[in-house]
């Protein structure tokens, strides 16, 4: 096993004997750690098809498990239990209760796209992630993370006017997501600024605020869009035996 | 045709600033603009552009992200433009994989022809219109040896670690000019800006973590992890003896300032890296004012480092 996929061992795998002997051998203390080994019995023969019909998992079939994906990631350089490599094996072999095990930090993928560069079977890591956090909560696994809070505030507003405003995405996010506006960063950058001062800048970004940009002549693919997105959410939802939106 | 230019085709082309150059990235905009202005390129807006989706839409579908760069690249074609640059890396990313999935992907086809049509617009067919980002610009268009000519006020002593983050060059297969060798940018060491900053002086430092990621698609939703990945980018930097970081990207450039406030505070001290744009060290060394390249709408503020420095 890499080095690097030591954590995938969990603690309560592990089951340490105060005193044990097996075959008349004393294998008391350090030598008496073993990893439960446990029988899998529960799989989900649909899960590799679930996830391949959402948008973004379409090539998790390609995979031949090099663990390039894993090596390269961003977020596992930071927390090891973020493991692509593993996530698509679990999902491959429909091991659908050991996937939800992480099912809280697969939303946090930072789509950097160092696992697709590094990959040799054009699996794009970064799409199954992507679509697994997505089949995560389509299937009521997970709440909406943080995540799709943004990316829905976003697209929304790109949808509407075709544009979108840095302050008005910053405001509905933090609504969203039930937190303050006055986030110590924010006052600090926005004090720093002030003591310099650039007015036009000021001026520049409560004109935004007030007067929202847009795209002109949007109108008719805004609608197209939004039909469109109609069409995809009952799709993906319908791929997943799901019954028709918001009956979770 | 002026003929100092490297390629003379490259003097005016179509510009799509996108969302973020007018609003957090003001100063990306302002200093691309001034910057173009003073080698003599001219820049002409798309007309009625849209948002390119950038790491958002694609996770509602791709296929709308798809349209919403192809939308873009018809505008150009519309007036009459076979280059359109973006200085943005979200937007540049979004129009080359728009380009190459419109040439290799039926489904993302099959859609844009739909919208496109419901739209009321043509159809964008791939390989009309060819996307460059801002470095590609400058350096096709001016190239090294005659910016090093036109500099007046020189960057040296200026230590500068150049981040390019992610989406300049990654996934390797929408960039099929990249990795050609001799000239060609590389995808896994990226070279363009390291060129024309070192063309106006500046001392690059060996920056390792060029193309790292700053954590830019969940600046907000996921912080914490943005934060250690910014700590690591700012005491990387300070360790290679960088006075600033160079970036090209307003989602780097806004990502770095910000979590830069909350990096010092798990760091327990201030770091002394700045944050400027590429395009304001390129003015300040073609002689342009501090003020004309917007460094006082940066929040990391430079001043001091750049009167130091004798710039600006």
């Amino acid at each position: 096993m890499p080095i690097h996929e030591k954590t995938l061992i969990r603690p309560e795998n592990l089951v340490t004997h105060e005193h044990l002997e097996i075959d008349g051998v004393d294998v008391s203390g350090h030598w008496s750690t073993f990893i439960e080994s446990r029988a899998v019995t529960d799989y989900n023969e649909n899960l590799q098809e679930e996830i391949s019909a959402l948008a973004g998992g379409e090539n998790i079939h390609r995979c031949w498990q090099c663990g390039s994906c894993t090596n390269a990631c961003t977020v596992n350089a930071i927390n090891p239990d973020f493991n692509p490599r593993y996530w698509i094996y679990l999902i491959r072999m429909g091991m659908e209760e050991e996937l939800l095990r992480d099912k809280d930090i697969i939303w946090q993928c930072v789509s950097c796209n160092k696992c697709t560069y590094a990959c040799p079977r054009d699996v794009v890591p970064e799409g199954v992630m992507k679509a697994t956090a997505h089949w995560l909560e389509l299937k009521g696994h997970t709440p909406e993370s943080p995540s799709t809070i943004f990316d829905d505030g976003f697209s929304q507003q790109v949808f509407d006017t075709g544009k979108i405003e840095d302050s008005r995405v910053m405001r509905g996010f933090f609504k969203g997501t039930g937190q303050s506006l006055t986030q110590p960063w924010l006052v600090a950058m926005v004090t720093g600024l002030i003591k310099r001062f650039p007015l036009f800048y000021l001026i520049r970004m409560g004109w935004q605020t007030v007067f929202r940009p847009k795209t002109r002549g949007w109108g008719r693919a805004s609608r197209a869009i939004h039909e469109y997105v109609e069409e995809v959410e009952a799709a993906n939802r319908a791929a997943l035996g799901l019954d028709a939106k918001g009956a979770k | 045709m002026p003929k100092d230019l490297k390629d003379p085709s490259l003097k005016k082309v179509a510009y799509y600033p996108g969302c973020a150059l007018e609003g957090t990235g003001h100063a990306y905009n302002k200093s691309t603009k001034a910057v173009g202005k003073e080698l003599g390129l001219d820049l002409v807006e798309l007309k009625n552009w849209n948002c390119c989706g950038a790491m958002e839409v694609k996770n509602i579908d791709p296929n709308i992200q798809t349209y919403l760069s192809a939308r873009n690249l018809s505008i150009a074609e519309d007036m009459g433009f076979d280059t359109v640059m973006a200085p943005c890396n979200g937007c540049y990313h979004n129009l080359k994989k728009a380009e190459y999935d419109l040439a290799n992907d039926e489904g993302s086809k099959e859609v844009n022809a739909r919208l496109s049509g419901k739209a009321g617009h043509a159809t964008y067919a791939p390989g009309k219109v060819e996307t460059i980002h801002s470095l590609d610009w400058i350096k096709r268009a001016i190239g090294e040896e005659e910016l090093s000519k036109r500099v007046k006020n020189s960057l040296k002593g200026l230590k500068i670690a150049n981040y390019y983050g992610c989406m300049y060059s990654r996934p390797r297969h929408i960039f099929p000019e990249k990795d050609k060798g001799e000239g060609s940018e590389s995808t896994s060491k990226p070279h363009f800006m390291d060129d024309l900053l070192a063309a106006a002086g500046a001392e690059n430092v060996d920056y390792p973590l060029k193309t790292a990621c700053c954590g830019g698609a969940h600046t907000l939703s996921d912080s914490d992890t943005s934060t250690k990945l910014v700590l690591n980018l700012l005491t990387t930097a300070e360790a290679c003896g960088a006075d600033v970081i160079a970036t090209e990207c307003p989602t780097c450039h806004t990502g770095l300032e910000m979590h830069q406030i909350r990096a010092e505070k798990v760091l327990g001290r201030k770091t002394n890296v700045k944050i400027l744009y590429f395009t304001q060290l390129l003015g300040m060394a073609l002689g342009l004012s501090a003020g004309k390249v917007g460094v006082n709408e940066n929040f990391s503020d430079s001043r001091a480092l750049l009167k130091e420095k004798g710039l600006g």
